[in-house]
């Protein structure tokens, strides 16, 4: 299976403090990948890095095949931020469509992203006036426009309600089931489970990048926080 | 670049500006309001009026669209959306130029609100054309943009970019020659006044007030404020990193 990310040895600072320990990791082409680990442990910093924002001071990052942040990939890769980045004073259709703009892409196209995560029935407010679940929907449609190679979401499900959370997850599944690939990182462990695979980071070090079925295995619970839990130790351990 | 990325970001910029009415009713009205009072300052003192509504129809513009724009751009770097553009096909000018296009635009509008006001209603005479004004009016709100986008980079909050209007706005009115004549002050301050672009622009309003034709004086002004423009573009385009610490 061909990678569509691959980093290796990645090392970033962010003022003095040193936030990701030579990281290596790569996320197979076509799958769901969960980068997961506690609030603090370097997950938007690695995402940062993958999109081609994020200063590094060694190690490389290549996305589909460039060097992050390459111009190609400007028009391959979707971002979510973490915050959703839309504009408050603008409806959810306006800025689906000058998202869209941006990919030479035109209203039916943005039309389709809104429905897709589900705020048709919102299209014409303010995301000034939406719910906080809604508002991070908007800017994952926006980031959905132009049916992107590389969908890199930051914690995408938080605020969400069960049922649009299920549902959000089938839509990364159904896209990556037709080609697509998601990097989607969370704190949340429950979401873990969806994922092919998994990256567990913790304090800017990799400490686990498997399918969940084999971390489950390897740590001896089917519990996945367990496994974290156990696998916290065992790198301690190690450490030590 | 590209044409059709910076007019949709200007449309999306004038979209933004038109879902803030109160914004827009106070781009509009509050320059054309400011006038009035200075007629009634002035009352009977026709020369004087004319003198300091010319200059002032110059002045509004420029320091509104540069607290305008500082704001909005400080707005794109705070709330993640100048992250997220920089990831996608749009180029810095688009952005930049998207900016001065959409509020020049409602500079124009601004503008041609007060001069129509100061004219037809508060009776402004000048010997050039009131099209000449409306023209400096609008390069100067383009200048306010430039300067505002650029100034933007500096500050991290609301608070900080509000403080940027006393320390580069208010010296470059000091000094613009409305309240001292330019060639009656010492000359470390008019050699100031001659670095600072809004001197310029007020020389060609001047120009405009005191001769029917277009003067090569007022025309040289408008380059120069139009290449001071040109200058604070370039210095914005290279506060916008694609990457940040």
């Amino acid at each position: 299976m061909t990678s569509a990310i691959e980093v290796e040895d990645l090392v970033v600072e962010r003022g003095k403090r040193r936030v990701l320990h030579g990281v290596s990791c790569a996320v197979a082409a076509g799958s769901v990948t969960g980068l997961l680990g506690p609030s603090g442990s370097g997950k938007t910093t690695l995402i940062r890095a993958i999109v081609g924002v994020q200063m590094v001071k060694s190690g490389t990052v290549t996305v589909l095949g460039e060097p992050a942040g390459a111009p190609a990939l400007r028009r391959t890769v979707g971002y979510v931020t973490q915050a959703p980045s839309v504009y408050a004073d603008l409806s959810v259709r306006e800025n689906a469509r000058y998202f869209a703009s941006l990919y030479g892409l035109g209203a039916a196209d943005a039309d389709r992203a809104i429905a897709d995560v589900g705020l048709a029935g919102a299209a014409g407010q303010l995301v000034g006036n939406l719910s906080g679940g809604q508002r991070s929907r908007a800017s994952l449609g926006c980031a959905m426009i132009g049916a992107p190679r590389l969908l890199v979401l930051d914690e995408p499900t938080v605020g969400q309600d069960p049922v649009l959370r299920a549902d959000l997850w089938a839509k990364f599944h159904a896209l990556a089931a037709a080609g697509t690939t998601l990097l989607v990182s969370s704190h949340v462990m429950d979401e873990a489970g969806r994922c092919d695979r998994l990256l567990l980071i913790r304090e800017g070090r990799l400490i686990g990048d498997d399918s969940p079925d084999a971390i489950r295995a390897a740590a001896g619970t089917d519990d996945l926080e367990e496994a974290f839990l156990r696998l916290i130790r065992d790198s301690e351990q190690v450490a030590a | 670049m590209s044409f059709r990325i910076t007019f949709s970001t200007a449309a999306r910029i004038l979209r933004q500006l038109r879902h803030d009415r109160r914004t827009v009713a106070l781009l509009v009205v509050v320059p054309a309001v400011l006038l009035v009072l200075l007629y009634f300052m002035y009352d009977g003192a026709g020369g004087t009026f004319d003198r300091i509504a010319l200059v002032m129809l110059g002045i509004f513009p420029f320091v509104i669209m540069f607290l305008v724009t500082s704001i909005a751009m400080l707005r794109e770097r705070t709330t993640g959306t100048l992250e997220r553009l920089l990831t996608t096909p749009l180029g810095k000018l688009d952005l930049l130029f998207g900016y001065g296009l959409a509020f020049g635009l409602a500079a124009a509008v601004q503008a041609g609100v007060a001069v129509a006001a100061a004219y037809l209603l508060l009776g402004l005479t000048t010997a050039g054309s009131t099209g000449l004004v409306v023209l400096i009016a609008v390069v100067n709100a383009v200048l306010g943009v430039a300067l505002g986008l650029f100034c933007s980079a500096f500050a991290r909050t609301e608070f900080q970019a509000v403080q940027f209007l006393p320390v580069v706005v208010v010296p470059q009115i000091l000094l613009c020659g409305l309240f001292v004549p330019r060639g009656q002050m010492a000359g470390w301050l008019q050699a100031a006044s001659d670095v600072l672009p809004l001197s310029y622009a007020i020389e060609a309003l001047t120009q405009v007030g005191a001769h029917p034709a277009a003067t090569t004086t007022m025309w040289r002004d408008l380059t120069v404020v139009i290449g001071a423009v040109v200058v604070a573009l370039v210095l914005a385009a290279a506060t916008l990193r694609r990457r940040t610490p």
